[in-house]
């Protein structure tokens, strides 16, 4: 009896990530919703520039490798190439989403984009070796932060999903997190969500995903899920910050 | 002969692109090239296709870039600093081998320069305008018929060598009106099996990417896109020769400089000077052979161009010292006049 197996929508590469990264998890999470709704056949997925560049490799679905930042752009381009036949998702750290891509991001989600991001939050720049992120935090120390994020000369965290709330446009916001069990079901239902929302036509949907950089942020495996806890959702509060749909039903 | 219509260049192009089967245009409002948008904004949304005014230059190619990886007849139109913009997406779209548009109206530069005609981004062009090792074939129309016809050549070329295609033609070309016949033939797009389509469960993924980690692999791709060059070079020169046959002095210009010296050339004919034009329509690939050829017998070439001397480096690369080549030229805006063309073909000497 086959009690757990990988996802049919992730291939046999193996991955590159560190031991400990929270990649695996979020990818498996994506390619089990692709599973789930049966749409691996017409899936279009969009790699970022960052640690999960080479994630074309590992869904198998059709992928495309884009520009840093531009894959919300890119995958404009290819959902309205064939508005009805193709599910269009990208997949983003924080550096290429809301940095370098930030003024993508921002007018995909203007223009409820009828795509999915899947955006990852580490708070830190993971594939250069561990520089400061737009998501770093007030005082965190990297490699170009070295004393400290000082606020007073790089400014403060941005928080996406609170920013992208503010416009019309977005139909699905939600911050979950993988740091724990009870979390990564959360987020794996989110993730869901965020295609069947594509499916049904209502348009763009990004899930923010808290996760973890023990290399980067030199701690273990363990205490780097704890630090989740600790410090990252004290200041990027998990939970949905925009759902028209459902907004609209409590209206109606 | 089919009809003609009076068309604005800058429309001819977006006519044409609809008949050679683009329905995704993506685009961001800059002078002088906005009719193109303009046009797309009115006739896509009749026609079942797209029209997307983008946020950026940039995220106007990346949807290029998306729309060609899903197998789809793209483009984009811009003018000089929007084509700078440009210029990642471009090395991209080159770098994942992926047929394309790019349209530049040029106007003078550099930075914001102005909003009226030059051809100085011919370096920027037919040297790949993004980082590095690659080619885009360059076509330069010389009038507003050749707009039409260059277009729909473009995507045609787009899709036979899977690569990015400039169209590259300058603010006058842009601006003016001519008739023009739409009975342009249209071969048909050829398929695409490595498209990013969906796999529909039938095949494995395909991958659209530029990014190759191994050195030996990046080297052999280069020199596979290198090898596709060189059959482009091989099967795609167009020029036009104007009076060449027993030319002793040679004009070369494109767009509109040729046109100009057109004129020029028929007015020193009749003062009984052996001039012609040789008028290169592709760039890249440059007339090399031709030029040179003509090398064998002019005793002068002079290259006129709306710029401070680019393609001359290209002339004088195809000549190769057998003869003087000097430069005639305008910049900002300004367009030499017929008179001063003839001026450089009977008293010689680069001067403005």
């Amino acid at each position: 009896m086959i009690v757990f197996q990988k996802p049919h929508a992730l291939t046999d590469a193996p991955m590159h990530y560190c031991p400990g990264c929270t990649h695996g998890i979020v990818h498996r999470l994506v390619a089990e919703a692709i599973d789930a709704l049966g749409i691996e056949g017409k899936t279009v997925g969009i790699a970022p520039v960052g640690c999960s560049v080479m994630a074309y490799n590992y869904f198998a679905c059709d992928m495309i490798e884009a520009a840093h930042g531009r894959a919300p752009a890119v995958a404009t381009g290819v959902k309205r190439s064939d508005p009805d036949g193709l599910v269009v998702f990208t997949y983003q750290g924080d550096g290429d989403l809301a940095s370098i891509g930030m003024a993508e991001t921002v007018h995909a989600a203007a223009r409820n984009e009828n795509i999915t991001v899947i955006f990852i939050n580490n708070a830190i720049y993971g594939m250069t070796g561990g520089q400061m992120a737009p998501t770093s935090l007030p005082g965190q120390v990297t490699q170009t932060s070295p004393y400290g994020r000082d606020v007073k000369a790089c400014g403060y965290p941005v928080r996406v999903c609170e920013m992208l709330a503010t416009l019309d446009g977005p139909e699905y916001l939600e911050r979950v997190a993988v740091n724990n069990i009870k979390n990564i079901k959360a987020a794996g239902k989110a993730i869901r969500k965020a295609f069947q929302n594509q499916i049904d036509g209502k348009g763009f949907s990004l899930i923010e995903v808290i996760s973890s950089c023990p290399t980067n942020w030199g701690m273990t495996p363990q205490k780097a899920l704890e630090w989740i806890d600790e410090k990252m959702i004290p200041y990027y509060p998990l939970g949905v910050y925009k759902d028209r749909s459902a907004a609209k039903e409590e209206n109606a | 002969m089919a009809d003609k219509v009076l068309m604005k260049g800058n429309e001819a192009i977006a006519e044409a692109a609809i008949r050679a089967g683009c329905r995704h245009y993506f685009g961001y409002p800059i002078t002088p090239q906005t009719e193109i948008a303009a046009y797309m904004a009115k006739r896509m949304p009749k026609i079942g296709g797209t029209f997307l005014q983008a946020e950026s230059e940039i995220a106007a190619i990346n949807m290029v870039y998306g729309a060609a990886s899903a197998g789809k007849r793209a483009m984009t139109s811009s003018s000089s600093p929007g084509i700078s913009l440009k210029g990642e997406g471009i090395s991209y779209m080159a770098g994942s081998d992926l047929p394309g548009l790019i349209v530049n109206v040029q106007r003078g530069g550099p930075g914001l320069g102005g909003i009226q005609p030059s051809q100085s981004d011919y370096f920027q062009s037919t040297r790949g305008g993004g980082h590095g090792d690659y080619h885009l074939i360059v076509l330069a129309p010389a009038s507003v018929q050749e707009m039409a016809d260059m277009t729909v050549k473009g995507f045609d070329l787009a899709d036979k060598y899977r690569m990015p295609v400039m169209l590259l033609a300058d603010g006058t070309m842009g601006q003016m009106m001519e008739p023009v016949s739409l009975d342009l033939s249209i071969a048909e797009a050829p398929e695409k099996p490595w498209a990013t389509t969906g796999t529909k469960l039938a095949r494995t993924h395909n991958i659209v990417n530029s990014l190759s980690l191994v050195p030996e692999e990046l080297e052999k791709l280069n020199n596979a896109r290198y090898a596709k060059y060189e059959i482009v070079k091989k099967n795609e020169v167009m020029y036009e020769e104007y009076m060449m046959d027993d030319a002793e002095i040679c004009v070369v210009a494109f767009g509109i400089a040729a046109r100009v010296s057109k004129n020029a050339v028929v007015a020193a004919r009749k003062n009984g000077v052996k001039v012609g034009l040789i008028r290169p329509i592709t760039l890249w690939p440059f007339p090399t052979d031709v030029v040179a050829k003509a090398a064998d017998k002019a005793k002068r070439f002079i290259s006129v161009e709306l710029s401070m001397g680019q393609m001359i480096e290209d002339v004088r690369l195809a000549v190769n010292g057998k003869a003087p080549v000097e430069l005639c030229y305008r910049v900002g805006g300004m367009i030499p006049t017929p008179e001063q063309v003839l001026d450089a073909i009977e008293n010689g000497g680069a001067k403005e």
